[in-house]
């Protein structure tokens, strides 16, 4: 099992290498989004710390959002993604490699460039910290939910503007907690409670949603 | 046992459920009217005015309904595509798509009604309440469920896509309404006291629960005339609707 | 109203408007469906 899951990773990143200019787009719309927001609100420091969190995260979600469409994209069109339902591995397995892949090719990167873009907003070395914690853990679990609704608008017209429909309303507890997490610890709160409940969801997206990719993509295969 | 098995199965399919929708939808239309009459009645007529609200409280007898019809559908609208997904049975999926709009539809009807009623009794048109967050997140999930089954083509894959999205969806609203409550509780910041209704009279309960009774009503009665409409789309080249294409002449 | 006519109109009006529109809507829907299809079956007798 853990073999298929490693080859499938393989596989997915030595083809996103092959293609690095897909993983720079997705990055530098990250920066560009979270540098406009200096720009609309002003460059007061207080303001720009007070928002930093929020702006980061929203960011990095519409960034990833934006990836979700090469996830399985590429291979729905080459028909590898017909011959992926009939091999004999668990489909639910293969989406997991694909989607972990993904979230190295289009997650990662933005998790590291976001202190850097903290600092720019003037976030504290603490606040950074958490910033990162929390972006580690929420990351994944968006580009898992993400893929249930990758696989749902598979060759659908519009299905770029209609995935955001569908799942940026299932983002937005990973924002309240990945946000709230860097908020509550500079407030003094501490962020230990946001951080596991941040947790709680990726583990249960990590359970649950490569099951329902597995399925839309039967649905979206039929 | 046996026997509810075998009914239950008769009416799962969509030849011999049409007929049987068209018999009790008049019946569920005429309850619903009679509901709403008392009803409008009762929230006008036999509601005292509220010592502290003064009129506006009057607003609840529609809000209150509205809102918990609105996640309740939802509810109904998944379990009706789980059974489709699992069985496979067409007349569930089509269960759940006739319930989308209507859903749709109370849920926005809470929104609006409880903005009307925030107003006069908070000051604002809208405060980012948990309650009020987690249902503009319902909306979105009615949104999203129909615009998916709208953008697919091919029926079968949009019943059962949108499905699915709906049964991810129920997964999810509880995981929503927790963590808006959690961000919510952190940011005390708004001055208005969000407490409702104080001590609900019981004239107030009953008039809420006779315009639940009816607002349900009425979606039975809307969703069983909608889904006779979906039946006869989808099976349009079927041997019986033929039939009974001709029978009407 | 007590002053607040316009809070509870607009409530009960924009009710009752939303669930109009809903049964005309699907009325009509019903409607054009059964044309079609009478349509439909003339065509495949004809």
């Amino acid at each position: 099992m853990l073999s298929v899951l490693l080859c499938m990773m393989r596989r997915d990143l030595v083809l996103a290498v092959r293609r690095m200019s897909d993983v720079l787009t997705t990055l530098f719309f990250f920066i560009i989004v979270v540098s406009l927001f200096p720009l609309g609100i002003g460059p007061e420091v207080e303001i720009l710390r007070l928002i930093a969190p929020g702006v980061v995260w929203v960011a990095a979600i519409l960034a990833s959002m934006l990836a979700l469409g090469r996830l399985f994209e590429g291979d729905y069109r080459d028909g590898t993604l017909e011959q992926m339902l009939l091999a004999p591995q668990p489909l639910s397995v293969l989406v997991l490699g694909k989607v972990l892949a993904h979230w190295a090719v289009s997650g990662l990167p933005l998790v590291l460039m976001a202190p850097l873009l903290g600092l720019q907003f003037g976030m504290t070395v603490e606040g950074l910290g958490v910033l990162l914690v929390s972006l580690v853990l929420g990351t994944p679990a968006i580009s898992l939910i993400g893929a249930v609704g990758a696989a749902l608008t598979l060759g659908v017209r519009g299905g770029g503007v209609l995935v955001s429909l569908l799942v940026l309303p299932l983002y937005i507890p990973v924002l309240i907690f990945g946000a709230g997490a860097v908020e509550a610890s500079v407030t003094g709160l501490g962020a230990e409670a946001h951080l596991s409940l941040l947790g709680a969801i990726l583990a249960l997206a990590l359970c649950f949603a490569p099951w329902a990719t597995a399925a839309a993509l039967r649905i979206s295969l039929d | 046992m046996a026997l509810a098995g075998i009914n239950w199965f008769k009416y799962s399919s969509p030849a011999s459920f049409y007929p049987l929708a068209g018999k009790m939808m008049p019946w569920f239309a005429g309850l619903a009217t009679v509901l709403t009459v008392v009803g409008l009645y009762m929230s006008f007529f036999v509601a005292p005015t509220d010592y502290k609200q003064g009129e506006a409280y009057r607003i609840m007898f529609i809000h209150v309904p509205a809102a918990w019809m609105s996640m309740f559908i939802y509810v109904v609208m998944a379990v009706y595509a789980a059974l489709g997904l699992i069985f496979n049975t067409r007349l569930s999926a089509m269960m759940a798509s006739s319930l989308a709009p209507t859903g749709a539809m109370f849920t926005f009807l809470a929104l609006w009604t409880g903005a009307l009623w925030g107003k006069p009794m908070w000051g604002t048109w809208w405060v980012w309440d948990a309650r009020l967050t987690s249902e503009l997140i319902l909306l979105f999930l009615y949104i999203g469920f129909m615009s998916l089954e709208a953008a697919i083509d091919d029926p079968r894959r949009a019943t059962r896509a949108s499905g699915l999205l709906a049964i991810v969806g129920v997964v999810n609203v509880p995981i929503i309404y927790f963590s808006v409550q959690w961000w919510n509780t952190l940011h005390q910041g708004a001055s208005i006291s969000l407490d409702k209704a104080p001590s609900m009279a019981t004239i107030m309960l009953v008039t809420m629960l006779v315009m639940t009774l009816a607002f349900w009503m009425y979606t039975i009665a809307i969703v069983l005339y909608r889904v006779r409409c979906e039946i006869l789309e989808r099976e349009r080249h079927s041997e019986w609707v033929t039939e009974l294409m001709e029978e009407r002449k | 109203m007590g002053g607040y006519g316009g809070y509870v109109w607009g409530s009960y009006i924009v009710t009752a408007l939303l669930i109009a529109a809903e049964i005309i809507w699907v009325i009509q829907r019903r409607k054009v469906l059964l044309k079609r299809l009478a349509r439909m079956s003339r065509l495949t007798k004809g």
